[in-house]
C-alpha cells in the first residue's frame, strides 16, 4: 500500500488556496478490496476483524495456555479481564449457577468486540471494525438467536409467546395494544438497537477523529495554523475519548446480551 | 479525486449489512469462541479451582496448627500448675521431715546424755566397789595384826583367821549398807 492510498484525503489541498474542504463522510467507511479471490473482495475491515481474532486468541493463549496456580504477569492480567466479564457481567445478571454456561460466549464477545473497536486508534489500522454494521449485526444476531432459543426452551411455545408480548391479564383493555408494542419491541426493534448502538457509536467516533485529523491538515495555511492547532488538540482529545468509548460500548454490548439471556431464563417476565 | 474517495459512487445505506463482512465477522468470532470455550477458559477454570482448593487447604492447615498450639499451651499450663503443686507438696514434706529429724536428734542426744550419765554412775560404783575391796583387805590385815598384838598370839591358822576376818567384815559391811540406806532415804 503506498502512502497515497493510505490517506483518505488530498494531501496538497489547504485553506485559502482555492481548494474546498473535502468533508469526511460515508465514503470513509467504504474500502477498495485489498485483493479479490473469485469475486470475493477482501477489504481492510475484514483483515482487521481477522486480526482481532488473532490478537484475542494470541493473548489468551499466552495468558492461559499454560496456566499456573501461581500466575505470571500475563496470566494475572488475563485473569483480571476474565473475572471482570465473568463476575462483573455474567454472574451479576444470571447468577453463578445459571451463568456459568454462558461465560465463554460472553467473554469471547467482550474481548472480540473491544479489540475490533480498539483498531480505531491504533496507528495504520485506524478504523473501528464495528463501524461497519455487518460486524455488530452478526454478533447481535447471535445473541438474538440465543435469546429466542432459550426463551422457547425454557417456557415452551405459549410461555415464550407470553414472554415476548409481556402478557399480563391485569392490564385489561390495554393488553392487546401492549402486546403488539412489546412483540415489536422485543422481536424486531431490540436486536436492531443492540447492533446499531455499537455501530453508531463507533461510526460517529471514527467520523469525529477523521474530521479533526483532516481539518488539522487542511487548515495548515496562513492564519489557519491557529485553527489547525485547535483542531489537532481536538484530534488528541477525541482519540483519548474514543479509547474510553470503545471499552464502554463493548461492555454495554455484552451487558445487554447478558440481560437478554437473563430475561429468557427468568420465571416471570 | 483520491482513489479511496468513493463519494462519486452512490454510498450504500450504512445500516444494510454487506454479506461478505457479515460472514467474515461471524467466522472471526467463532474462531475466538472456539479457542476460548474449548481450551483456554477450561484451562484457567481448572487452575482457579486448584488455587481455591489450595488456599482452602492452607486455611485448614493453619486452623489445625492453631488448635494444636492452643492444646499444647493448655497442656503446658496444666503441667506448670501440677509442677507448682508438686513443689509446694515437696516443700511441705521437707519441712515436716526436718522437724521430725530435729526431734529425733534431740531425743538421741537426750538418750546419749543419759547413757553417759549412767556409765559415769556405773564407773563410780565400780570404783567404789574396788576401793571397798581394797579397803577390806587392808582393814582385815590391820585388824589381824592388831588382834594378834592384843591377844598375844599370832593367828597363824589361816582358816580361823580368814573366818574371823570375814565375820568382822560382814558386820562392817552390813553396818555400812544400813548407813547408806539411811543416807539414801534421807536424801
Amino acid at each position: 500500500m503506498s502512502a497515497e492510498t493510505m490517506l483518505a484525503f488530498e494531501t496538497d489541498c489547504h485553506i485559502f488556496s482555492g481548494c474546498g474542504f473535502d468533508a469526511p463522510g460515508l465514503h470513509n467507511f467504504v474500502f477498495e478490496p485489498l485483493f479479490t479471490i473469485g469475486g470475493f473482495e477482501f477489504n481492510k475491515p475484514m483483515l482487521l476483524a481477522l486480526l482481532s481474532t488473532v490478537v484475542v486468541v494470541w493473548f489468551f493463549w499466552a495468558a492461559f495456555g499454560r496456566a499456573k496456580v501461581v500466575p505470571g504477569k500475563l496470566q494475572m492480567i488475563g485473569e483480571a479481564g476474565y473475572d471482570f466479564v465473568r463476575r462483573g457481567l455474567v454472574y451479576d445478571a444470571l447468577g453463578k449457577k445459571e451463568g456459568d454456561k454462558y461465560v465463554p460466549f460472553m467473554v469471547s464477545l467482550f474481548f472480540f468486540v473491544w479489540i475490533m473497536n480498539l483498531w480505531s486508534i491504533i496507528p495504520v489500522a485506524q478504523f473501528p471494525v464495528t463501524g461497519i454494521i455487518a460486524f455488530p449485526a452478526g454478533l447481535a444476531a447471535l445473541v438474538y438467536i440465543l435469546w429466542v432459543f432459550l426463551t422457547f426452551k425454557k417456557h415452551g411455545f405459549v410461555g415464550a409467546f407470553k414472554n415476548f408480548t409481556g402478557y399480563d391479564k391485569s392490564l385489561g383493555w390495554v393488553l392487546p395494544l401492549l402486546m403488539v408494542i412489546e412483540l415489536l419491541s422485543n422481536l424486531i426493534i431490540r436486536p436492531f438497537t443492540h447492533a446499531v448502538r455499537l455501530f453508531a457509536n463507533m461510526f460517529a467516533g471514527h467520523l469525529l477523529i477523521v474530521m479533526f485529523t483532516v481539518a488539522s491538515w487542511y487548515l495548515l495555511n496562513g492564519i489557519g495554523f491557529a485553527y489547525a492547532g485547535a483542531s489537532f488538540l481536538m484530534t488528541i482529545l477525541m482519540t483519548a475519548f474514543e479509547l474510553f468509548i470503545q471499552a464502554i460500548q463493548a461492555y454495554i454490548f455484552v451487558l445487554l446480551a447478558c440481560n437478554y439471556v437473563q430475561g429468557a431464563l427468568a420465571e416471570h417476565h | 479525486m483520491n482513489a479511496l474517495n468513493l463519494a462519486a459512487e452512490v454510498p450504500e445505506n450504512p445500516l444494510i449489512p454487506p454479506i461478505p463482512e457479515l460472514v467474515i465477522g461471524l467466522i472471526a468470532f467463532f474462531i475466538v469462541f472456539g479457542f476460548l470455550a474449548k481450551k483456554l477458559l477450561p484451562n484457567i477454570n481448572k487452575v482457579l479451582d486448584e488455587r481455591r482448593a489450595q488456599i482452602e487447604g492452607r486455611i485448614e492447615d493453619a486452623e489445625a496448627t492453631q488448635a494444636e498450639a492452643q492444646q499444647v499451651l493448655a497442656d503446658y499450663r496444666a503441667q506448670l500448675a501440677d509442677a507448682r503443686h508438686e513443689a509446694a507438696r515437696l516443700r511441705q514434706e521437707a519441712q515436716e521431715q526436718g522437724a521430725t529429724l530435729i526431734a529425733e536428734m534431740r531425743a538421741e542426744g537426750q538418750r546419749q546424755r543419759e547413757e553417759i550419765i549412767a556409765a559415769g554412775h556405773a564407773q563410780i560404783a565400780a570404783d567404789r566397789k574396788a576401793a571397798a575391796q581394797s579397803l577390806r583387805q587392808d582393814v582385815g590385815k590391820l585388824a589381824t595384826d592388831l588382834a594378834g598384838k592384843l591377844v598375844g598370839e599370832s593367828l597363824e591358822d589361816h582358816a580361823r583367821q580368814s573366818r574371823t576376818i570375814d565375820r568382822f567384815l560382814d558386820e562392817l559391811e552390813a553396818k555400812a549398807e544400813s548407813d547408806a540406806t539411811k543416807a539414801e532415804a534421807g536424801r
